[in-house]
């Protein structure tokens, strides 16, 4: 008990004031205990087995592998060779640190949507910290805020543990042995991390061979150590450490700042021509995108995505939205298009995401009119859909126009443009049914009903001087008919009433 | 009589006699002789229907319209795909239809209206597809007729009448000709009893 007392450093007057007075602060860790494995493998969406190897040639070795492997008879620390041997079909990547960290930095950018501070952690296990104190209100609760998050980074393909607590050090401590009941209060803090084990709170070595020497064995063990010997025999270290921890000692993190151009990439486990896995990795891609995005309220308005070929170029796909958008949905439908359309010139070993230009999104109403607007995506997914195989020019609206010549007072229109409600000028029926070019009449059919002088369009050359009516061919067809009041005084056949 | 095979009483081209129509899945023509000749007493929804004309502007679009204007109220697309000529918009406007939820589709090929009109049946966004089709292979109707089973449109095929003698997997198919300077529609195949003779439609 008087250990207990000399550790407890003294504590600032003010303490209790202050944390009225601001906002509680609460992170949110994440751990990616199989960071190396997933970073390599998921594009792909089978279960074969899979492992990472560290190191070259001889002394090669199994790093990390999934499930299969291990049923397979793979072990962490195996020869390469020694895999092979028990796992047939066993596919290999390298571990490599570069793509670790630009893998680390495309969630990081994902997560923004979460939260105001991301900060990395770039040492294995890799992982992020986020500051979500401040997002509780916007999400609802804390409950439903890890749900979405973890729900999340699973849909780009990472397995990650959860923990939250006042302090970064202490949520980092109990996603890493697994603890999913947050901590809310600094004071429970103490209990709650003492079983952690001693080589999860990555201290210096000496530190650790000091300790094991003392048999200590958990972040408890650490606690019960008196301050003043603690610092005076392992240095400030430790008390430094467990001040972090217990949120006694300020513990800044750096935030991450996101690159203003988006650019992920994904490697494919084999190569592949296949319109589902392309599309599988694609969805990776557009959901880190996606989160990119809300997390800087932004849009897009072009995105390039890029297939990689052994020996050949790059096949490039741009896309351009009609509306800027940031519906990961949207732009995999938009995508798929596109893919069914080309030819690959090879097989596909890896993806590439680009967004060079981020624009200002709409203001949306998620909250509010979330399914009105949700609607109005879908409608326009179809129409975009549509043009992005037949043409832009070959999906249209309509529009009323004022005015009193047939041919112009309609016109094809972006599809979905809300035409002020040109009112009914029209005294004569109109046909459903119109002909591009009015046609000659060959029989004269027999007039029903007219005329119908129409007389118009002096001021732009294309005047016309028409008697129409409507008539009724032998048949029983109702037609719209006129007759050119000028020249040869034709008779044509305008329209169908259908 | 045996009771049939579970598989078969799974599939949704096979119309089960006791079933009770549901009234949301039809939506009435409009015209009530027709109507009362029609299991549901309309159109169905969720299915494929087929008009044949002996020629475009027999008043096909007169049969169609009091449907579309029942239909305009969801809000949703209407989509008309192929058509043989231009819909008019200011008589399309006159019939009280919203003319932002027009969605005209000009395809190049039969291909392409197919494809366009299996397109605005996935995803639910339409709430009538309006094709104009010259095929004659029973696949791509089939095609059309499952995904508009996906779907809550309702799902118009225009074609010619020489195409009656062949099969189609519609839901329901009606002849329509001009008698006497009125539209008569034929019901040639609809689930549930055929009646023979043909409805005279005032349009």
């Amino acid at each position: 008990m008087e250990a207990a007392r000399a550790y407890a450093p003294p504590s600032p007057k003010s303490d209790g004031q202050q944390g009225r007075n601001t906002r509680q602060r609460l992170w949110l860790a994440l751990v990616f205990p199989h960071f190396p494995l997933e970073t390599g493998c998921r594009g792909v969406a089978g279960h074969e087995p899979v492992a990472v190897v560290e190191g070259q040639g001889t002394r090669a070795r199994i790093l990390a592998c999934n499930q299969a492997a291990r049923k397979a008879g793979v072990s962490i620390g195996m020869p390469l060779s020694a895999a092979w041997a028990v796992a047939t079909g066993l596919q290999t990547v390298s571990q490599n640190t570069a793509v670790e960290a630009a893998a680390l930095r495309g969630i990081a950018a994902w997560a923004g949507q979460w939260s105001s501070l991301v900060s990395l952690v770039e040492d294995r296990p890799y992982g992020l910290l986020l500051e979500v104190g401040g997002s509780l209100r916007l999400f609802g609760d804390l409950e439903e805020l890890t749900t979405r998050i973890r729900a999340g980074v699973e849909e780009l393909g990472y397995r990650a543990r959860l923990g939250v607590a006042p302090t970064p050090l202490a949520a980092w401590l109990l996603a890493r042995i697994n603890d999913r009941r947050p901590v809310r209060q600094c004071e429970t803090l103490a209990g709650r991390l003492a079983p952690v084990p001693l080589f999860f709170l990555g201290l210096e070595k000496n530190t650790y061979k000091a300790l094991g020497n003392m048999g200590v064995r958990s972040f408890g063990d650490c606690q019960r150590l008196s301050r003043g010997g603690a610092a005076r025999r392992l240095g400030p270290e430790l008390v430094h450490y467990l001040d972090r921890a217990l949120g006694r000692a300020a513990d800044p993190r750096p935030a991450y700042v996101t690159p203003a151009v988006f650019m992920q990439e994904l490697e494919l486990l084999a190569e592949t021509s296949a319109l589902d896995a392309l599309r599988f990795a694609a969805r990776r891609l557009l959901l880190e995108l996606e989160g990119f995005l809300i997390a800087r309220d932004g849009a897009v308005g072009n995105l390039e995505l890029g297939l990689r070929h052994r020996r050949q170029a790059d096949t490039c796909i741009a896309i351009r939205l009609l509306v800027p958008g940031r519906n990961a949905r949207h732009l995999l439908a938009l995508l798929r298009q596109r893919l069914e359309g080309i030819q690959l010139p090879a097989p596909v070993t890896g993806l590439w995401l680009r967004v060079d230009k981020v624009l200002v999104s709409a203001p949306s109403a998620t909250d509010l009119f979330g399914s009105v607007e949700q609607r109005e995506e879908e409608q326009q997914l179809l129409v975009e859909c549509l043009q992005a195989r037949l043409g832009v020019d070959a999906v249209q609206g309509l529009e009323r126009l004022p005015g009193h010549r047939p041919e112009r007072v309609w016109r094809y229109c972006a599809p979905g443009t809300k035409s002020p409600a040109a009112k009914s000028e029209m005294t004569a029926p109109r046909p459903l049914w119109l002909l591009a070019c009015p046609r000659i009449l060959q029989h004269m059919p027999r007039i029903e009903s007219g005329p119908e002088r129409i007389q118009s369009g002096w001021w732009d050359g294309e005047d016309i001087v028409r008697d129409y009516y409507t008539a009724r061919t032998s048949e029983g067809v109702q037609l719209w008919v006129f007759r050119e009041l000028r020249g040869e005084q034709r008779w044509f056949i305008h329209g169908y009433f259908a | 009589m045996n009771a049939l095979p579970e598989a078969l009483l799974r599939h949704p081209g096979l119309w089960q006699g006791k079933a009770r129509h549901d009234r949301h899945a039809y939506v009435s023509t409009g015209f009530t002789a027709l109507d009362e000749q029609l299991p549901g007493n309309g159109w169905p929804r969720g299915a494929l229907s087929e008009c044949l004309v002996t020629r475009p502007g027999i008043g096909e679009l007169q049969l169609l319209l009091p449907a579309l204007v029942h239909l305009a109220g969801e809000g949703r697309w209407m989509v008309w795909i192929a058509p043989p000529y231009i819909p008019y918009a200011p008589a399309l406007g006159a019939a009280e239809l919203n003319l932002a939820h027009m969605l005209v589709v000009n395809t190049a090929d039969e291909t392409e209206a197919l494809w366009a009109a299996e397109q605005a049946l996935h995803g639910g966004v339409c709430s009538a597809v309006l094709l104009w089709s010259t095929v004659s292979d029973v696949r791509p109707l089939r095609r059309l007729q499952l995904a508009a089973e996906e779907s809550r449109s309702w799902a118009v095929l225009c074609r010619s009448k020489d195409f009656s003698r062949y099969s189609s997997p519609a839901a329901l198919r009606l002849a329509l000709e001009v008698m006497d300077g009125r539209l008569a529609v034929q019901i040639l195949k609809c689930r549930g009893s055929v009646p023979t003779a043909p409805v005279i439609v005032e349009v």
